[in-house]
């Protein structure tokens, strides 16, 4: 049985400032996860081998990490950037078959109705700039915790599969899908102040 | 000899540092990043402070070049410029640059041109200052370097 903690966790980080982006990647490298930077949110989509346009889509199947290629634990990203905010990105990826995966955000600004609002939409931290190490030493548990979850998941399929007995027992995987009516909406979010 | 020379040069570093921390020049995201220094990183300050130069004086120099265009308005690009700023000197802990900013920007979002004018020439200063000084701290960091390279062996 593989423990989760012995590969190592490979986290996503998302800011269009070349200083936090090195800043960052120090500081995760420190605690030894291996660590992308990308610079924009379309980038970070791209990387994930998320289309801007998969988050529409209702027939996007589950499990997660269909799409990757190389395997994300988790995203952090800058809430302030031009283009695709960090709220963009966190909500589609949270519209996505990568739903699970855990997004933090970080911000210069301490705006309570922006953090209520990146919480609200799935976010897992809210971390206020300049970012510590003990802020992010907060990550390992959600990565582990993220990790475990799949394991078992996918422990369960492999069960399912393995007896024809257990083939009608009910998948759980499919989450409700009540919202996706819901027209998305694309990119730019009004609110471009820090 | 060379002992003493390396006491002289960490005595040196330390006066700089608590002077640059007293006059709330920097503040401890700086020691933050000093942390963060070790065998696998061992030039990490200088390297992301060198970025921080390059970002810093390219920003300043777009602010100028919007605050001396006589027909000027666009106090929303000079608000993206300034936020940047702010950024990038609160990440390594640059304060009083930063506290500039913030004044900085509260006469931009006045559509204050003559305060903007003001604020960025104390900018500019600020900045110099801080250059300055930072390359004053990594000249003595290297000659600490060159010390402990030739240093000869402690006998207990």
């Amino acid at each position: 049985m593989v423990m989760a903690g012995e590969s190592q966790f490979h986290v996503l980080a998302v800011d269009d400032s070349i200083i936090d982006r090195k800043i960052i990647q120090t500081l995760l490298k420190t605690l030894s996860y291996q660590v992308t930077t990308v610079d924009s949110g379309a980038k970070a989509l791209e990387f994930l081998g998320l289309h801007q346009d998969d988050t529409t889509n209702p027939n996007t199947p589950s499990p997660p990490n269909n799409h990757q290629e190389v395997e994300v634990n988790l995203v952090i990203t800058d809430y302030c950037m031009p283009g695709m905010t960090g709220y963009d990105l966190l909500k589609k990826i949270k519209e996505s078959s990568l739903r699970n995966m855990p997004v933090v955000i970080m911000s210069s600004e301490n705006v309570p109705s922006r953090i209520t609002r990146c919480l609200e939409e799935g976010a897992e931290e809210f971390f206020l700039k300049p970012v510590r190490l003990s802020d992010l030493s907060k990550l390992r548990p959600l990565m582990l915790k993220t990790k475990l979850k799949d394991q078992n998941q996918k422990q369960e399929e492999k069960a399912a599969f393995q007896s024809p007995k257990l083939q009608q027992v009910e998948q759980k995987q499919q989450p409700s899908n009540d919202d996706k009516g819901k027209a998305i909406d694309e990119g730019l979010s009004p609110e471009k102040k820090n | 000899m060379l002992g003493l020379a390396a006491d002289r040069l960490r005595a040196d570093t330390n006066r700089l540092l608590a002077f640059l921390f007293h006059q709330g020049i920097l503040d401890e995201q700086f020691l933050q990043l000093q942390q963060l220094e070790d065998e696998t990183s061992p030039n990490f300050v200088s390297e992301v402070v060198n970025i921080y130069f390059h970002e810093s004086e390219k920003l300043l120099r777009n602010l100028r070049s919007l605050l001396m265009d006589k027909e000027f308005s666009d106090y929303n690009k000079m608000g993206i410029h300034l936020n940047q700023f702010m950024g990038s000197s609160s990440s390594i802990g640059a304060k009083r640059i930063r506290n500039v900013c913030v004044a900085f920007r509260a006469a931009s979002e006045q559509n204050n041109r003559a305060g903007c004018l003001r604020a960025l020439e104390l900018l500019e200063h600020e900045y110099c200052f801080l250059k300055n000084k930072l390359h004053e701290l990594f000249q003595i960091q290297q000659q600490r370097a060159l010390a402990a390279a030739v240093r000869y062996p402690m006998q207990n």
